[in-house]
């Protein structure tokens, strides 16, 4: 059962603990993860790459880690029971992958809608056919606007930490808000890494639905609570308001975030030598791959930077149109055909010519630093000329 | 809860509407109350946009008239008409995607059981036959398997009211209706039967024309469903709008489907049923 496990604050867990060094997958980061994050209840539906992490969360479960847990019959029905169980005041976690997150789609509106500060991590892979279950994360463009947080870790380290943190930002009275925290399925779940873990005898103190906007769903405090109503069903001025100031309620909270997102994860983005004038904006796996291109463009003596983007919502705009102020070519790697990273960097920055959006590579291929070192070069003559 | 928590502080009293005062003074919190009372306490639904007539309407409201503890229960729904009067009661109600009711009735049973393990918190789904049988028929019948301790009723128009009359999986086989343009090609989806055989330890078949059979079947599935396992409770509920009937032919509307095809059934396992009988508070009024 439960080894004795203390309570304590989310900065005394995060920041002032001493960590010892494991070497461990990424499915086990995130076991890990909730293993320290005094989750009530967790509900799991197997789907390649997510399922090893959430048969670790069951055997935390049967280890006396969580108080409830189990298989249900799809995503859909995972992600209803997980908002389900939410609403009744308690700390849930679960997990998915690529076509189990459309197949669940319709519910993370409602998380966000309900204001509920649920953690769901993603391991994500290919959707569509020709059927593909290899790493991919089209997925995170389907989730963009779903009113969720959204965290893209780079690796196992990242995994772990942005899963705790999330539950520290989400249950911020003024946040309330649902956090996805997306990893690029087999890089980072299947493989092992170095991480560096607080003591498992720690567990972030208990969620408290008092420290929610809204009252949990148990019929213990007034007022009594209807989700979407009045919102719903009635045709006049005063609903039409209230319906539209509720979602910019959500958008206005995702902002509110940002202060947390500092304090916890250090800003929504990181930077390395951004006054290079060609700078790589990447998240995910694509961050370690600009850092593997950014040292053979230094080996030929081409300096080039960095920008980490760890927060996707809400987007650091301010941030990287900070960062790439002086750049005149900026690259964006992607694991996806669609390119969202830089649709989403495009739609921040004045001169958006500047941006290439790729190298891409998707359906499974891995990104070798030459594809983006090559990519800088065929831009090179041509920012030279316009600079 | 206790109606302590929903009593306004001096100050506020009379700032109330009179609705909410008559809800702390007259309402049916910490009262065992049932259908025979009706008309003698304020209820716990209020005034209602149905449609004149509305079967659904008036399966709601017997329905949470004879809640057992209605202080202590929340009611889980889904898009379709039932919305409408669930969402003007005083308890807690959620309506979240069509067709989830009882996954999100899972979750939320089970966090409840967690936080209040010295409480009895019912859960209790009540939703159209469309969000039952046809959308989430899986989810339903998967609440069942799972032994999850909720009571789920379904509110059986035989027809999908709130998207404007379409054919749905309990519509009964022939009916004309929009999307079944030549008569729906199949029998009534066996729901009940389902439910005897996939886990519900109490069930039962009834219209909205016996209303103290509906009551007392409610309040006992309510009662088992928090030790025993799941039940079911299939109410007839006839649509006027999209049925085509008068408004005030409601009940003879359903008094005819007891004698065609939805004559009362009740069906209890010995558990169930030597657990109602240990109950020494049932209030046995049918
Ligand atoms: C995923 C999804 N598909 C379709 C709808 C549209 N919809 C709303 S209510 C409804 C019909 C409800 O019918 P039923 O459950 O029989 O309840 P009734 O309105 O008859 O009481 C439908 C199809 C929806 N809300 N969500
Ligand atoms: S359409 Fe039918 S079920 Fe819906 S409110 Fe009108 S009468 Fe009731």
């Amino acid at each position: 059962m439960n080894k004795e496990q203390q309570a304590v604050n989310a900065d005394k867990m995060l920041f002032e603990t001493p960590r010892k060094r494991a070497f461990i997958t990424g499915s086990e980061a995130v076991a890990e993860a909730v293993k320290r994050a005094n989750v009530d209840m967790a509900i799991a539906y197997p789907i390649t790459p997510q399922s090893e992490s959430m048969h670790l969360v069951g055997d935390l479960y049967a280890q006396g880690y969580l108080k409830d847990y189990y298989r249900a019959e799809n995503e859909f029905a995972v992600m209803a029971a997980i908002h389900g169980a939410s609403l009744g005041g308690g700390r849930v976690f679960t997990a998915t992958s690529g076509p189990g997150t459309l197949r669940a789609m319709e519910m993370f509106p409602v998380w966000a809608g309900s204001r509920q500060p649920i953690v769901c991590a993603f391991m994500c892979r290919g959707i569509a056919l020709p059927p593909s279950i290899q790493p991919e994360n089209i997925e995170i463009s389907f989730m963009l606007d779903t009113g969720m947080l959204i965290f893209h870790a780079e690796n196992a380290q990242d995994y772990f930490d942005m899963i705790l943190k999330g539950y520290a930002i989400a249950e911020q009275p003024d946040v309330h808000l649902p956090v996805g925290v997306f990893a690029d399925g087999f890089f980072v779940t299947h493989t092992r890494e170095v991480v560096m873990l607080p003591p498992e005898n720690q567990k972030l103190n208990a969620y408290n639905p008092a420290s929610a906007p809204i009252p949990a769903f148990d019929m213990e405090s007034p007022p009594i609570r209807s989700t979407r109503d009045p919102l719903l069903n009635k045709s006049n001025f005063i609903s039409y308001a209230a319906n539209a100031s509720w979602h910019q309620e959500v958008l206005a909270a995702a902002q509110r975030a940002r202060k947390h997102i500092d304090h916890f994860l250090g800003g929504l983005i990181e930077t390395e030598n951004p006054e290079a004038e060609i700078l790589i904006v990447a998240s995910g796996t694509a961050v370690s791959q600009a850092r593997e291109a950014i040292r053979s463009l230094r080996d030929e003596g081409i300096d080039a930077g960095l920008v980490k983007v760890k927060s996707i919502r809400p987007f650091p705009e301010k941030e990287i149109r900070e960062a790439t102020a002086n750049a005149s070519l900026i690259v964006v790697p992607e694991f996806n055909p669609g390119g969202w990273l830089a649709r989403e960097v495009k739609a921040s920055i004045d001169n958006n010519s500047r941006v290439i959006g790729g190298p891409r590579v998707f359906g499974g291929m891995s990104l070798p630093r030459e594809l983006i070192v090559n990519e800088i070069k065929k831009a090179l003559p041509a920012t030279a000329v316009n600079s | 809860m206790s109606k302590k928590i929903i009593t306004p502080v001096e100050e506020f009293r009379d700032l109330l509407p009179d609705e909410y005062k008559e809800l702390v003074n007259d309402g049916p919190y910490n009262e065992a109350k049932t259908v025979d009372d009706l008309g003698s306490f304020k209820e716990i639904t209020e005034a209602h946009p149905h449609c004149a007539g509305c079967g659904v309407a008036l399966g709601i409201r017997l329905g949470l008239a004879s809640l057992p503890k209605p202080q202590d229960t929340i009611v889980i729904g889904t898009p379709g008409c039932s919305f409408f009067a669930l969402s003007q009661s005083a308890l807690n109600y959620s309506c979240t995607a069509f067709g989830n009711q009882n996954s999100v009735a899972s979750g939320l049973k089970r966090m409840l059981k967690l936080r209040f393990p010295q409480t009895h918190k019912d859960v209790v789904v009540m939703v159209g036959d469309g969000g039952v049988a046809d959308i989430g028929l899986d989810y339903t019948l998967h609440s069942w398997f799972r032994g999850e301790n909720i009571t789920t009723v379904m509110l059986d128009n035989e027809v999908y009211g709130n998207t404007g009359g379409q054919e749905s999986g309990m519509t009964v086989k022939g009916k004309v209706l929009n999307m079944a343009p030549t008569g729906k090609k199949f029998s009534k989806i066996p729901v009940f039967e389902m439910a005897k055989t996939s886990g519900c330890v109490y069930a039962v078949k009834v219209t909205v024309a016996n209303a103290r059979k509906l009551g007392t079947a409610l309040r006992r599935a309510v009662l088992i469903a928090r030790e025993v396992g799941p039940t079911y409770v299939q109410i007839y509920t006839p649509c006027p709008t999209n049925l085509k009937f008068p408004p005030n032919q409601t009940i003879a509307v359903a008094k005819d489907a007891e004698k065609t095809h939805y004559a009362y059934e009740e069906y209890i396992t010995d558990e169930a049923s030597a657990y109602l009988s240990g109950l020494g508070e049932v209030k046995e009024k049918s």
